[in-house]
């Protein structure tokens, strides 16, 4: 597998054809979620499988649209960089020489706080998904930030690109291309709700099985996509707004910020759910499940305002600069 | 030997495929598509120090004693979103230099630079 993966990057720097390059980004995030799973990453995968596979690909795409296919210019000193390059690799292979073996249960990064997370967490938690509780309850704060990072993100985006004017629905340039292939757009419609229903399974489940909330945001927001692709950007937007997205996405970090705030008040650290309800167990239950939800409506109304932005910077090019 | 360390050499194989892209090409999108190949290498390095030989995935259940590490699988899991985030906001940067200078080839934008 990770020789394909291998053969996959090497193709990518081998290619001129930057949407040749694309679909091979593709290929290469498809299999490297499942490198992750075969390494019991399973939440990992999920996200991967959504962004690697799924997001990144069509973000590229909407940017070669406006941008142009091929390279033009020569490459710039290409044997000095591969020397540059080599030197670099052999430095880190020399590196990797006092490593501890692939898999060795006493490698140094199993032997700190790891070990405390997977014994106790299931008792102290009380969810057998250790990653959820890492991630929601034990290192919650830091997800804060990285959701406050993903609405910043796709407020830039908004800002650089966005022109507020939506597509006239069912206008000729729109569902132009892909609405003719009846094959593709029954399958969608088939498989379009059942996506969504999966993505609030893994939404809801994340703390008993593999999911949460940054999976499950990330799925939902290609199901939607899809729709977009198929049925025209401004039927998806009619579906779902714009504005009511922005909103969504500040609601999100908010949600997940008063979280900690109620806990405060309840006279408890920043983010301690133990003192939500009396039973410190239940608490951080409804404190993970809260906080999760918030993360899923950020990830989702982010990624899919992000992809809006980009579809309508193709629809109006000329309203961009 | 050569397989227990297999995995961080192919880490590195594509960690330095990317970094070659991101200098030898000139082209704007090629360098952020070169940039996620180095980025999800090392992904791919977290992931592979969180595996433990026999171990299963970090979901606890009954009858299982040995898990693979959920440290480094909870960070990569919002890196990768993050990544994506951050690697829209550079995308939309590209295209607002596009409509700016008309290209996105390294050499032609200094040289529009130069004329200024």
């Amino acid at each position: 597998m990770l020789l394909l993966l291998a053969i996959t990057a090497l193709a990518i720097a081998w290619l001129r054809d930057l949407f040749a390059a694309v679909m091979l980004a593709g290929i290469y995030g498809l299999l490297s979620a499942s490198f992750f799973v075969s390494v019991d990453a399973v939440d990992v995968a999920f996200t991967e499988a959504a962004v690697g596979a799924g997001i990144f690909p069509l973000l590229m795409l909407a940017a070669l649209a406006l941008v142009g296919r091929y390279e033009q210019t020569a490459y710039r000193h290409p044997l000095i960089s591969l020397l540059l390059v080599s030197i670099t690799g052999a430095t880190l292979v020399l590196g990797t020489l006092d490593m501890p073996a692939f898999g060795s249960p006493d490698a140094p990064p199993h032997s700190h706080v790891a070990v405390r997370y997977i014994e106790e967490s299931p008792k102290e938690i009380g969810i057998p998904n250790m990653v959820t509780s890492v991630l929601a309850d034990y290192r919650s704060f830091d997800t804060l930030g990285e959701v406050a990072v993903i609405f910043t993100a796709a407020m830039g985006v908004l800002g650089l690109l966005f022109t507020g004017r939506a597509a006239s629905p069912g206008s000729a340039t729109e569902r132009a291309n892909m609405y003719d292939h009846r094959v593709l757009r029954v399958v969608s419609k088939m498989l379009i709700p059942l996506i969504l229903l999966f993505a609030l399974y893994v939404q809801f489940h994340g703390e008993y099985g593999p999911g949460g909330g940054f999976q499950a945001g990330v799925i939902f927001a290609a199901g939607i996509i899809l729709y977009a692709m198929l049925f025209g950007f401004g039927n998806a937007q009619r579906v779902v707004r714009p504005a009511l997205l922005q909103i969504l996405a500040a609601c999100g970090v908010l949600i997940y910020g008063s979280v900690g705030v109620v806990c405060l008040l309840s006279g408890g650290n920043f983010l301690d759910y133990s003192q939500l309800l009396p039973d410190p167990l239940a608490g951080r239950h409804l404190g993970i499940l809260v906080i999760e939800l918030g993360v899923g409506i950020t990830v989702a109304s982010s990624m899919i305002l992000i992809f809006y932005a980009f579809a309508s910077a193709t629809v109006n090019p000329e309203e961009v600069a | 030997m050569l397989m227990e360390l297999y995995n961080y050499w192919v880490v590195i194989l594509l960690m330095m495929t990317g970094f070659y892209i991101v200098i030898v090409q000139g082209n704007l999108i090629k360098k952020l598509i070169g940039l996620n190949l180095f980025q999800t290498s090392v992904f791919i390095f977290y992931i592979s120090l969180g595996k433990v030989s026999g171990g299963s995935a970090p979901i606890f259940a009954e009858g299982v004693s040995s898990y693979s590490n959920p440290l480094p699988h909870v960070l990569i899991l919002t890196a990768i979103v993050v990544g994506i985030a951050t690697t829209a906001l550079a995308l939309a940067l590209v295209i607002r230099i596009r409509n700016a200078y008309g290209t996105v080839e390294e050499e032609e934008l200094q040289q529009r630079d130069l004329e200024c």
